[in-house]
């Protein structure tokens, strides 16, 4: 009964699987990208999953002082979430765009070279 | 690209101001919600990409260039690094907080666990939060403007 | 099936084993070590003056990251600017 709480783990482990079975055994090009990025989907979530603190009547509470429930002001550190795992995954987002923008762009300028986008009929420099 | 219908156009005139709104307000309130910087930046993005989308990529580069884009980018990342550096003359290491208590504006200290919000409070907070706001806004519309331009040239269609 | 394809399906199989075999033994919802996120989260409204206690981490205790990051986004940008240049012949 207890294995239920791990239901965020098993869906991080699912995402990386489905992410490296299209990057190993598909042809097309655009999708071993987009393979690529649900990768970086499923490492996100497991950066934010590994913060999370339990309080007991209703879970943790965000980290912010702004309108915070009372019951959860009065004992402080414990009943709120881990900051610094959310502040590491806002640069890891921005990281994920930068390269996604820079492999479509080396895409485009592949199909204009070689007219198809099959990766078993562009090879290396021989010609 | 090209241009989309009339319905299309209309529909995107009237929804743009609220979009832009709600971008700026979520990097304006960085320091009190949940948001700022990158967050708000790339809502708005979002929203210039949508008119960009539906006015063709050939209309809107005659409207605005690519090298009046990049001065606005670049007043963002020297604003955000002018700002560190001025930590360094008031306070004696880099990324000093130099408003906070004694400063002109933005120099209120919050009380212990009070739950009111008030705008006065963070100290060089707000002003990092719109460079690095400006810079999103910037970078991310000249991405998608290249690549939409890049697509529609007579020798890229086969 | 040729000799490729056998390799990448038991080099598939073995990381899926190890990675559901680590994935159930996590604890979720107690973190081990919290000490740094107590200081932070005690300390947050004297010496920053911030409600927020997200934000405060990206631009004032661990500024320096943020600097790398605006660092990457413009070299992307300049990099899809400079691919999509005219050559001259």
């Amino acid at each position: 009964m207890t294995m239920l709480y791990n239901i965020p783990f098993i869906a991080v482990v699912a995402m990386i699987l489905i992410g490296l079975y299209a990057v190993l055994f598909k042809r097309n090009l655009v999708k071993i990208v987009i393979g690529i990025s649900i990768i970086e989907s499923g490492v996100n979530l497991f950066l934010i999953t590994l913060g999370y603190r339990w309080f007991d009547p209703n879970g943790g509470v965000a980290p912010i002082f702004t309108s915070a429930p009372s019951e959860a002001l009065q004992n402080t550190p414990e009943s709120m979430v881990l900051p610094v795992p959310q502040a590491l995954t806002l640069t890891s987002i921005v990281i994920g765009v930068a390269v996604l923008a820079l492999m479509l762009s080396l895409i485009m300028h592949i199909y204009k070279h070689y007219g198809t986008l099959d990766v078993r009929k562009i090879r290396g420099p021989e010609e | 690209m090209s241009q989309m219908s009339k319905i299309v156009r209309t529909l995107a005139n009237i929804t743009f101001p609220f979009i832009m709104i709600f971008g700026l307000y979520v990097i304006a309130h960085g320091h009190l919600t949940p948001g700022g910087g990158f967050q708000g930046g790339a809502v708005a993005a979002s929203g210039c990409i949508m008119l960009l989308v539906a006015y063709g990529s050939a209309w809107t580069y005659e409207k605005i260039k690519v090298s009046r884009l990049s001065v606005f980018e670049s007043l963002g990342a020297l604003g955000f690094i002018g700002t560190a550096f001025f930590g360094l003359l008031f306070g004696g290491y880099f990324f000093n907080n130099f408003l906070v208590r004694t400063g002109i504006i933005f120099n209120v200290v919050p009380e212990t666990g009070s739950t009111l919000a008030d705008f006065n409070t963070a100290g060089v907070l707000p002003l990092m939060n719109f460079a690095v706001g400006v810079k999103v806004i910037a970078g991310l519309f000249v991405i998608v403007l290249v690549m939409g331009l890049a697509s529609s040239v007579k020798e890229w269609k086969q | 099936m040729s000799l490729r394809t056998t390799v990448a399906v038991v080099m598939f199989s073995i990381l899926a084993v190890i990675l559901v075999a680590t994935a159930i033994q996590l604890s979720f919802g107690a973190p081990m070590k919290t000490e740094m996120d107590d200081y932070i989260i005690n300390n947050t409204q004297n010496q920053t003056g911030t409600n927020s206690g997200v934000t405060t981490i990206v631009f004032d205790y661990r500024g320096f990251d943020t600097l790398g990051e605006a660092t990457i986004l413009f070299a992307a940008v300049s990099g899809v600017i400079m691919i999509f240049r005219k050559v001259k012949k």
